[in-house]
């Protein structure tokens, strides 16, 4: 056949754009960008069809080093413009990158209805912990007690947890990453980039000048095998080399435990990211280090009509039930009278 | 059973059919009396009658207020006429009153000798007490004697009328506002054909309830009609309009109709985000009903995301609409601005109403005219229109989306409480009429180096449109200051004085591409009257009253407000003095003033109410003989 769409053979560097990067060196972004690049053009979609739209603050520099189209807009408003984006151009894949200040201070009241309406697009949230491109503030992610320069006395807020919000405002999708961990980010963000409806992803981003180590937990080669654990869809949940992994116990809570002696693989919990009631995504969003290792990977990933979608179609039923508008027809609706 | 009424032969010879040229008529009662229902009816009546119509509407901000108290009065004020008329009147002819409290709050704009018709049924002492009367007023001499007062047990009549059918005491009385209407109609000699058809439709699944409200009606019309409290009824012969086929339209329907219109002719999508709020909400409802003309409403989490929304949409390439009334603009502020730093088109409606804060949310004022100059950060000019009546949305708000889409700049449209909800025939104009918006998408590289956002037409300023997913023209926009013509971020000291100013002469050029201002009466004089949005109706019946008594006086009326018609400066210097009448602490004063060094007087009025004419005429009279 001769309507076959031409191969489109693209490369990591077609994304990248003639403009200076100027995040600090070893940023955590570097990496985010560099999967980025390397994940989009195994789409097979057109380069023209990607949009990245973002924020304020450092991750939110983002769309300007893609060479894809791109709008670097204000603090927190992301979600809503790409809303509009995707309703208006349903053909192209739409990006939202953001940062912790940026989704969910100033923002939260739009990542939180962008992800109740399940527009399709993909939310890349970089959770440094801290106000990096204002030098140094805590953020709603800091843990309590963190002394900032806005908190010399340590802050007094509880932090938001991110996969908590995503799935509490019903999310369709939610994954977590590390800024190092190459592979698996490549793959959480191939996952998001596949996915149809909001992709949540936070990703574990160092900002290494105001905040350095805060995940050295998960990042550590020593340490990380046993501070964090990968998901799996239909797999238990091991880790720690699978010496260890997590069971449920008869109150509905996760507990650690060892493996071997009177504890088999049988008897951990099993991941499950199709399950629709979002309890069991949520007990894993709430496994935090000390406590538990903390998961990596896709928590959730089940099917809804999307917002988008929904709206168009609404569109395209009416002008097939009522044919297209009759502008004729429309101005001389209601009661008309004639003057001669 | 007979639904219709059945219009007497003759009329009984004791009747005198008085021949009237304009007539006010306003009803009013408590919020759920249904007042706006029968002033609209009343409305449509009047104008596919061939009368010249102009409406108040004026309702409390709650929905249901404490019954009868004082504020809960809705009231709907109707002029109607047989010429053509520009307000809805200063003084009351007519005064229908459905309780103590809206006789309370009402009585004061009745003209001496006007008709008082008022449910006496409702006049009980808790209702007396709750309207703040010592007594009754009804037995008040002193009050109602400068009135011709016609007591009416309208509860009662109309029970009667709707007994048999099986309604409650409460359903039945819900249909008291038919039974005034059908006796307003008797006195003024309308058609209720039209009524009763919009009932038959209106309540086709309940015909009982349908049949109340035709007895109602019937029984309204023939009390006027035989008792011997009404002796004299009244004509209002059609006016003299301009040949052609009308419709009534509101503010709000025209500027939806308007923008439904744009995008057909254009042929492109409608994108429409808002946040509902008052008195904008009704643009979001008309839009949502006009999905096939490819029509799409988003009705965002806030006025924020609204914004942000049709910032999005404008950026994907389609015809990118919000509307807010002033707290929404002051959400919006932030993301106009990225609007205009992106250099993308679009309108935001702001339909103003009495503030600030929350304010008066359903009384109108024009005290947003400095929020849409300046209310952003930075230097950050954009295009201002605003209309004059309800009809003048239809036109303008095309208008505005010519100066959007030519010059790639947000454009604000500003409207009223008072323009939005009043409505006045429209001559419907044919399709073929109207002029598409001519729109160019760049599909290839505007320069050697490839695709420069930037890089304006010589003559608009404007830049490139490109539509987001052409190949080849990927590029980033953004909040920050950009080189010229590449659009990279740019922090460089002459290139941001060099934007700024270029932002501001892009907007100042539009002047070369308006209509230039003109005046209504004598072109030199002792006096001009300046106006601007909804007070165009007070205003030019008052200056046309006084030109027909001779005095030296004209009327500019401003519908582009930013930037002013490049003769304005010319115009102003023409006349001795100048009077901007606002309802407002003086804004255009203040722009006129610093734009052009002219003295302007101000006539200003912030009560949450329209100009009378006589406010008008009195001002102008002042200051001529000043």
């Amino acid at each position: 056949m001769s309507t076959e769409l031409p191969v489109v053979s693209l490369q990591p560097k077609d994304f990248a754009s003639d403009q200076e990067i100027r995040w600090c060196p070893r940023c955590g972004d570097y990496s985010i960008l560099a999967q980025m690049k390397k994940v989009l053009p195994t789409l097979g979609i057109p380069k023209e069809k990607f949009v990245f739209v973002s924020g304020i603050g450092c991750s939110s520099r983002f769309p300007y080093y893609m060479n894809t189209y791109g709008f670097h807009s204000i603090h927190g408003r992301a979600p809503a413009i790409a809303t509009a984006v995707k309703m208006c151009r349903p053909d192209m894949q739409v990006w939202v990158i953001t940062g912790d200040g940026d989704a969910l201070s100033i923002g939260g009241n739009h990542l939180m209805h962008a992800i109740r309406r399940n527009v399709d697009m993909k939310i890349i949230l970089f959770n440094n912990q801290i106000y990096g491109l204002t030098k140094g503030q805590y953020s709603p992610t800091s843990p309590t007690g963190k002394k900032t320069k806005s908190t010399p006395y340590g802050a007094v807020d509880h932090p938001l947890n991110p996969l908590s919000v995503a799935l509490g405002t019903e999310a369709t999708f939610v994954a977590r990453s590390v800024d190092v961990d190459i592979k698996h980010l490549t793959m959480v963000l191939e996952r998001a980039a596949h996915h149809k409806g909001t992709a949540f992803v936070e990703v574990y981003q160092d900002c290494n000048v105001f905040n350095t180590g805060a995940f050295s937990f998960a990042t550590n080669k020593e340490t990380k095998e046993d501070n964090v654990i990968y998901l799996e869809h239909g797999k238990p949940l091991v880790f720690a080399g699978g010496k260890r992994g997590i069971r449920v116990t008869e109150g509905s809570r996760p507990e650690v435990v060892e493996l071997g002696g009177n504890v088999q693989i049988d008897d951990l919990l099993m991941h499950d990211e199709k399950v629709v009631q979002p309890s069991h995504a949520f007990m894993l969003a709430r496994m935090r280090y000390p406590e538990f290792p903390e998961p990596m990977g896709i928590f959730r990933c089940i099917e809804k009509p999307t917002y988008d979608e929904v709206a168009n179609k609404q569109i395209s039923d009416a002008i097939a039930k009522q044919g297209p508008g009759d502008l004729n027809a429309l101005l001389n609706s209601g009661d008309t009278w004639t003057v001669a | 059973m007979s639904s219709t009424i059945d219009a007497p032969a003759q009329q009984p010879s004791e009747k005198r059919l008085e021949t009237v040229e304009t007539v006010v008529v306003r009803f009013c009662g408590d919020s759920g009396d249904g007042m706006q229902l029968v002033g609209t009816q009343m409305t449509n009546v009047s104008a596919a009658y061939g009368n010249d119509v102009k409406t108040l509407p004026d309702f409390p901000a709650e929905i249901r207020a404490p019954q009868g108290t004082l504020a809960g009065v809705s009231g709907y004020q109707l002029c109607f006429s047989n010429h053509d008329i520009f307000t809805p009147g200063d003084a009351v002819d007519t005064l229908v009153s459905m309780n103590p409290a809206a006789l309370k709050t009402n009585i004061g704009d009745l003209k001496r000798g006007g008709t008082l018709i008022v449910n006496e049924d409702a006049f009980d002492k808790s209702n007396i007490i709750k309207a703040g009367y010592e007594g009754n007023p009804l037995d008040d001499a002193t009050l109602l004697q400068p009135y011709r007062l016609h007591k009416v047990p309208m509860t009662r009549l109309t029970r009667d009328a709707v007994a048999g059918l099986g309604l409650s005491p409460r359903e039945a009385d819900r249909c008291q506002n038919f039974f005034a209407l059908g006796l307003v109609y008797w006195l003024y000699e309308r058609d209720s054909k039209p009524t009763e058809n919009w009932l038959k439709e209106k309540f086709a699944k309940k015909p009982e309830i349908m049949e109340a409200n035709l007895r109602a009606l019937r029984a309204g019309y023939n009390y006027g009609f035989s008792t011997e409290s009404f002796t004299v009824h009244y004509h209002v012969a059609p006016a003299v309009l301009a040949p052609g086929k009308y419709r009534k339209l509101t503010g709000n329907e025209a500027v939806a109709m308007g923008l439904a219109t744009a995008a057909k002719l254009a042929n492109r999508r409608l994108f429409f985000a808002g946040y509902p709020i008052t008195p904008a909400s009704d643009i979001l409802h008309d839009l949502s009903e006009l999905k096939n003309f490819n029509v799409c409403t988003f009705q965002a989490e806030d006025e924020i995301a609204a914004m942000s929304a049709a910032c999005g949409a404008a950026f994907a390439g389609e015809l990118a609409v919000t509307a807010s009334s002033g707290p929404g603009i002051c959400l919006k502020g932030e993301a106009m601005g990225l609007g205009l730093m992106t250099e993308l088109p679009m309108i935001i409606i702001d339909v103003q109403r009495g503030g600030p804060s929350t304010g008066l949310p359903t009384k109108t004022e024009q005290a947003d005219l400095l929020l849409a100059m300046f209310g952003r950060n930075g230097e950050s000019p954009l295009p201002i229109l605003a209309a004059q009546s309800p009809a003048d949305c239809f036109g303008l708000i095309q208008e505005a989306f010519r100066i959007a889409t030519e010059f790639m700049v947000p454009v604000i449209f500003l409207s009223d409480g008072y323009i939005a909800n009043g409505a006045e025939p429209w001559r419907i104009p044919d399709v073929s009429e109207l002029t598409p918006l001519t729109i160019e998408h760049p599909t290839g590289a505007n320069s050697e180096k490839g695709y420069m956002p930037y890089k304006r037409n010589p003559e608009t300023l404007a830049r490139p449109w490109a539509k987001i997913g052409t190949p080849g023209l990927e590029h980033r926009i953004g909040g920050l200051e950009k080189w010229d013509t590449s659009g990279h971020v740019a922090y460089d000291a002459e290139n941001h004085q060099h934007m700024v100013r270029t932002r501001a002469k892009k907007v100042a050029s539009i002047a070369n591409f308006i209509p230039e201002q003109t005046v209504e009466g004598p072109e030199t004089g002792e006096l001009l009257v300046v106006s601007w949005g909804g007070t165009y109706g007070a205003v030019r019946t008052a200056t046309r009253e006084l030109q027909a008594q001779g005095k030296s006086v004209a009327h500019a009326h401003l519908r582009y407000m930013n930037p002013f018609p490049k003769n304005l400066g010319d115009l102003l210097r023409n006349y001795k003095k100048v009077l901007v009448p606002e309802l407002n602490m003086g804004q255009l004063r203040l722009l006129l003033r610093s734009e052009f060094l002219v003295d302007a007087y101000g006539l200003n009025k912030i009560k949450g109410k329209p100009f009378l004419v006589s406010e008008v005429t009195d001002a102008i009279t002042r200051l001529l003989d000043a």
